[in-house]
């Protein structure tokens, strides 16, 4: 199963690794074992954070040396002053979150930038899946049957651009995906996985 | 067991201890143990904090007594406090009564031992001599210092107090300050000690009979706060001891009384009751942020990274305590990782769920040596 943080990482952290520059204060949500705050720490020298709910993973992150706090979300976001991170990252469940925007407004107030990853519903494969198929699209971001999907938001990249023009932020980078490869242009249509870089 | 790991208690002596009380203690003398080997530019010391009725002998095989340490399974070679990396250090508290100066110590003015005219000690005074200690080792900037619960509080303490000289703390299971239930266990202890009448207002030590069951009474209490519902379901349920059906009597027919029994005599052999009463009280007085305005205004002035630990089963310091800490930290944005570790065994689980604790310890250590440079 892939998912978008998989994407995301592969290819040796590319993606990532362009967006996030040497020395950056990165606050990772949702960092799950810490594989991406370990290669921060030891590849760009980042003073890296991370949140995640399950102990396990948790108890992982920490063994690999990465600074990491069990707990939730938006209680950990609340605790932090405004602008203490040079970056916000949620790689892996914008589409799973209760409240997507006051989370996202969180990781605006607490970061200056941040990078927000998402698998887009408006992928060409998704939308001929549901027009053919006349059922809830599954694929391989979204392999769960709708009574078993974490997934309680479906959001296309248009949807998100719409959001970002809502709350007047500026998108700075956007990356989109599709398996391994970077598409340049029509996002909404060709990108299976879309990264967002948003600033205030 | 290597035999690299058979240690003695030593004994270093110090003159003219001020205490937060205002008095000066003009003579003090602290019990410790070292295990490993201090490196060339000395940054590989861990200083390990014990817990209320621990003592200097933290790992390996005592030279005397043989007795296997109180984190024996936490300190050593290759185990979480590596001590083929780390030189580790343990030493007995002030107001202990293992090596370390208390109220059982001869008092250099009277000849007598201080008993109950030793002065109220507190956990800054208690880092103040352990500070002494590490100065007197030669060591400027301790790698670690790491304890559970009254440990813990040592570690916080030396955090705030020394922010200098500590590159990382391990405070486990523990907090930054007591709440009203946690004074109130440790009164119920004091005043069970106090109530023995060989307690004597503890001039006992000359009459030769100590306050055997006050003292014995206040650690059984102590031990149900160590344990929790599960652990004590499972270790002992409702067994009846050597019999199949309750006599009606009021012997120790429960198999947990009869190790509540057992554990209360044999702490009587090796705890001191003065020592008891003043170093519970140091527990009690213990505020991190006293005087330093707020908790997250009192963190802020530690430089060290944290590792802070709770236990899902802790009632004793629960983990909302650990997280009160983790929040402060997060507010002035110190690097911190936290967890709760699941456990069914209670406050005790510091000492006992050694797998996950020493996985995560070990990976710790590692990257603040690598951050450090040591």
């Amino acid at each position: 199963m892939s998912s978008v943080r998989d994407v995301l990482l592969r290819r040796d952290y590319a993606t990532i690794g362009k967006i996030i520059e040497p020395r950056a204060k990165v606050l990772d949500l949702g960092c799950g074992d810490g594989t991406l705050l370990a290669w921060l720490m030891e590849n760009k020298q980042c003073a890296a954070r991370g949140v995640e709910l399950d102990g396990g993973l948790v108890q992982q992150a920490i063994a690999r040396g990465a600074s990491v706090y069990q707990g939730d979300m938006l209680q950990s976001l609340s605790d932090y002053p405004d602008q203490t991170f040079d970056y916000v990252i949620l790689s892996q469940t914008l589409q799973q979150v209760e409240n997507p925007r006051v989370v996202l407004r969180e990781m605006l107030r607490v970061g200056r930038r941040m990078v927000v990853g998402f698998p887009n519903f408006g992928y060409w494969r998704i939308r001929l899946s549901y027009l053919f198929g006349g059922r809830a699209p599954k694929s391989r971001m979204f392999p769960y049957e709708w009574y078993e999907s974490p997934n309680i938001h479906v959001l296309t990249v248009d949807d998100f651009e719409l959001l970002v023009h809502r709350e007047s932020w500026t998108v700075e980078r956007r990356i989109f995906l599709a398996g391994a490869r970077e598409v340049e242009s029509l996002g909404n249509l060709l990108a299976e996985v879309a990264v967002y870089v948003v600033s205030r | 067991m290597t035999a690299s790991m058979i240690v003695d208690t030593q004994i270093a002596r110090f003159q003219g201890l001020t205490l937060d009380g205002g008095v000066m203690l003009p003579e003090v003398e602290i019990a410790f143990e070292t295990w490993g080997t201090l490196n060339a530019d000395r940054s590989n010391a861990v200083l390990i904090t014990h817990a209320f009725s621990g003592d200097a002998h933290a790992a390996g095989v005592h030279q005397q007594t043989g007795r296997p340490g109180w984190w024996d399974n936490m300190i050593g070679p290759g185990r979480a406090f590596d001590t083929d990396r780390f030189f580790v250090i343990c030493s007995n508290i002030l107001g202990g009564c293992a090596g370390t100066t208390g109220p059982s110590s001869t008092n250099p003015a009277t000849g007598q031992p201080y008993a109950m005219s030793f002065p109220v000690i507190t956990v800054p005074d208690i880092v103040r001599l352990q500070k002494r200690l590490i100065d007197h080792l030669g060591i400027e900037r301790l790698l670690c210092v790491a304890g559970g619960s009254m440990g813990g509080m040592q570690a916080l303490e030396w955090a705030v107090a020394y922010p200098g000289q500590v590159a990382s703390v391990i405070p486990i299971a523990t907090t930054h300050r007591h709440s009203a239930q946690q004074i109130a266990f440790n009164e119920v202890g004091r005043q069970a000690v106090m109530a023995d009448p060989d307690w004597s207002n503890g001039q006992y030590y000359e009459a030769g009979k100590r306050p055997a069951r006050g003292l014995a009474v206040a650690r059984m209490v102590g031990h149900i706060t160590y344990m929790s519902d599960a652990s004590m379901k499972t270790k002992f349920g409702r067994k009846l001891r050597d019999k199949e059906s309750p006599a009606f009597d009021f012997s120790a027919e429960f198999e947990v009384e009869s190790y509540l029994r057992y554990r209360g005599s044999q702490f009587v052999d090796r705890f001191d009751a003065n020592s008891y009463l003043y170093i519970t009280k140091a527990m009690d007085y213990f505020d991190l942020a006293a005087g330093r305005g707020s908790l997250a205004a009192a963190l802020e002035i530690a430089q060290a990274r944290f590792l802070v630990i709770s236990f899902s089963s802790d009632w004793l310091y629960p983990s909302y305590q650990s997280q009160e800490i983790v929040r402060a930290l997060r507010s002035r944005n110190r690097d911190v990782a936290y967890v709760e570790l699941n456990s069914d065994y209670g406050h005790d689980a510091f000492l006992v769920t050694v797998d996950e604790q020493a996985e995560i310890v070990r990976g710790f250590l590692k990257s603040t040596a690598r951050l450090v440079g040591a």
